[in-house]
């Protein structure tokens, strides 16, 4: 009998770059979809935290109330930015499965969705972010006076770093466990 | 007996288990296997749905692992294997073609067939030549930047069949490969994959209802109830069909 010889060779990074460039451009429309669910929840978490960096908003809430609803932004973000990038990896079971049979090691497979999450989490984050800060920024000027150049700034690269954070971790989980499936297993999921 | 005696082994199973479920709900789907499939052969193992069929290829193809017994292949336990290790094997040694092609739908024909090879650390201008000259011998060098959705299902599985053999395996695993073909094209895939084996010397091991795939098997193993019920070798088969 051949005795097989174990080498250890890792792709390099341009091979999960091109695989995770591939995706994005092929489910472009997908993806969009899912960067803009990242996009409004941060936008709605920016706007509230712009809202509650200045206390002369009409004295209608007191920071304790804004605090609370800052917080409850970032949770109704998290929530949406968790679901879309659950289900757009849970949906790939049988691509992973199939990579893993030409060869994918483990680390290969979470390097593509750790990119392609980065991708996505950063656009749509920092589009997320502007609009947010730039809308409430406008509203508040038109009413109770403009809040200055530092909450919104601040409030953007929170926002964005957030953004990008939840994004990633959303993702490597399940491409973690996908990936350390069995192949025949990770071939057998239908969803 | 015959030539295949003196063959070299290149796939050996011992007392294969698997299990699926815990406790009461537990299904054995295969229950202590134990066989040995040579260099060069075509083998084709048939058995009904839920026989066991799936589950046995999935074994040989280090898709999975066994709850008892061992699988060797190239004479290495793949149960003792790290998860880089197995996917070393996945890459160098084994091809696999499915019944659903399996593709992977964001990359083009011949993106498909030049991953493997990227996986093995080669340059992207080798891989893009072997990949082109295996597209070539598939015969679709004519559709190599079409992306899957843009090929018929026999040229889809013409692509899968060069990807099986991005990195000179000494395996093909075929999964059902004819199943989601119409009798023509499924014919031309049989064809591909004999002269393959007979040019290449490439084992093809093929998991199959099909018989038309009977006609060219050097072997077949039934399997029943999780066990290997009967082995036939060509002379047995050549036989029954003289007396027929």
């Amino acid at each position: 009998m051949k005795q097989t010889e174990f080498k250890n060779v890792d792709p390099p990074m341009w091979v999960a770059w091109n695989q995770a460039k591939a995706s994005i451009r092929v489910r472009f429309l997908r993806m969009l979809i899912t960067s803009l669910g990242v996009a409004l929840g941060i936008a709605f978490f920016c706007s509230m935290q712009v809202l509650s960096s200045t206390p002369t908003h009409g004295g209608m809430q007191s920071q304790a109330q804004m605090q609370w609803l800052t917080g409850t932004s970032l949770v109704m973000c998290l929530v949406g930015v968790t679901n879309s990038m659950l289900m757009s990896v849970t949906e790939r079971y049988r691509e992973i499965g199939t990579i893993k049979c030409l060869g994918a090691s483990d680390s290969f497979i979470v390097k593509v969705f750790f990119l392609e999450a980065l991708l996505l989490g950063a656009l749509g984050s920092l589009g997320g972010s502007l609009i947010g800060s730039l809308l409430i920024a406008l509203v508040m000027s038109a009413t109770t006076g403009s809040p200055g150049l530092v909450p919104i700034v601040h409030a953007i690269v929170v926002g964005t770093l957030v953004g990008i954070l939840m994004t990633v971790l959303a993702a490597i989980a399940p491409a973690v466990q996908a990936a350390k499936m069995p192949a025949a297993a990770a071939l057998r999921v239908d969803v | 007996m015959s030539l295949l005696d003196q063959r070299e082994v290149v796939v050996r199973t011992v007392d294969v288990v698997k299990q699926y479920g815990e406790g009461e709900a537990a299904v054995r789907a295969l229950n202590g296997v134990t066989c040995e499939i040579y260099t060069g052969e075509y083998l084709s193992i048939m058995g009904p749905s839920g026989s066991g069929k799936s589950t046995l290829f999935n074994m040989i193809g280090g898709l999975d692992k066994p709850n008892e017994g061992s699988v060797f292949v190239n004479s290495v336990d793949i149960a003792q294997l790290t998860p880089k290790e197995l996917a070393f094997l996945r890459c160098h040694t084994i091809g696999y073609i499915f019944q659903t092609f399996n593709l992977i739908s964001v990359r083009t024909a011949l993106e498909n067939v030049t991953l493997p090879m990227l996986f093995a650390g080669l340059t992207p201008e080798e891989a893009d030549e072997r990949g082109i000259k295996l597209l070539d011998l598939v015969g679709l060098v004519h559709r190599l930047h079409h992306r899957p959705s843009e090929l018929s299902g026999g040229q889809q599985q013409r692509v899968a069949i060069a990807r099986s053999l991005a990195n000179n395996p000494s395996i093909i695993l075929a999964d059902e490969p004819t199943g989601n073909l119409d009798l023509k094209t499924g014919q031309e895939i049989i064809d591909l994959l004999r002269s393959l084996n007979e040019e290449r010397g490439v084992t093809i091991i093929s998991a199959t209802h099909d018989h038309k795939m009977l006609d060219v098997s050097d072997r077949i193993f039934h399997i029943r109830d999780g066990q290997l019920a009967l082995v036939e070798t060509r002379e047995e088969l050549d036989k029954h069909k003289a007396l027929a």
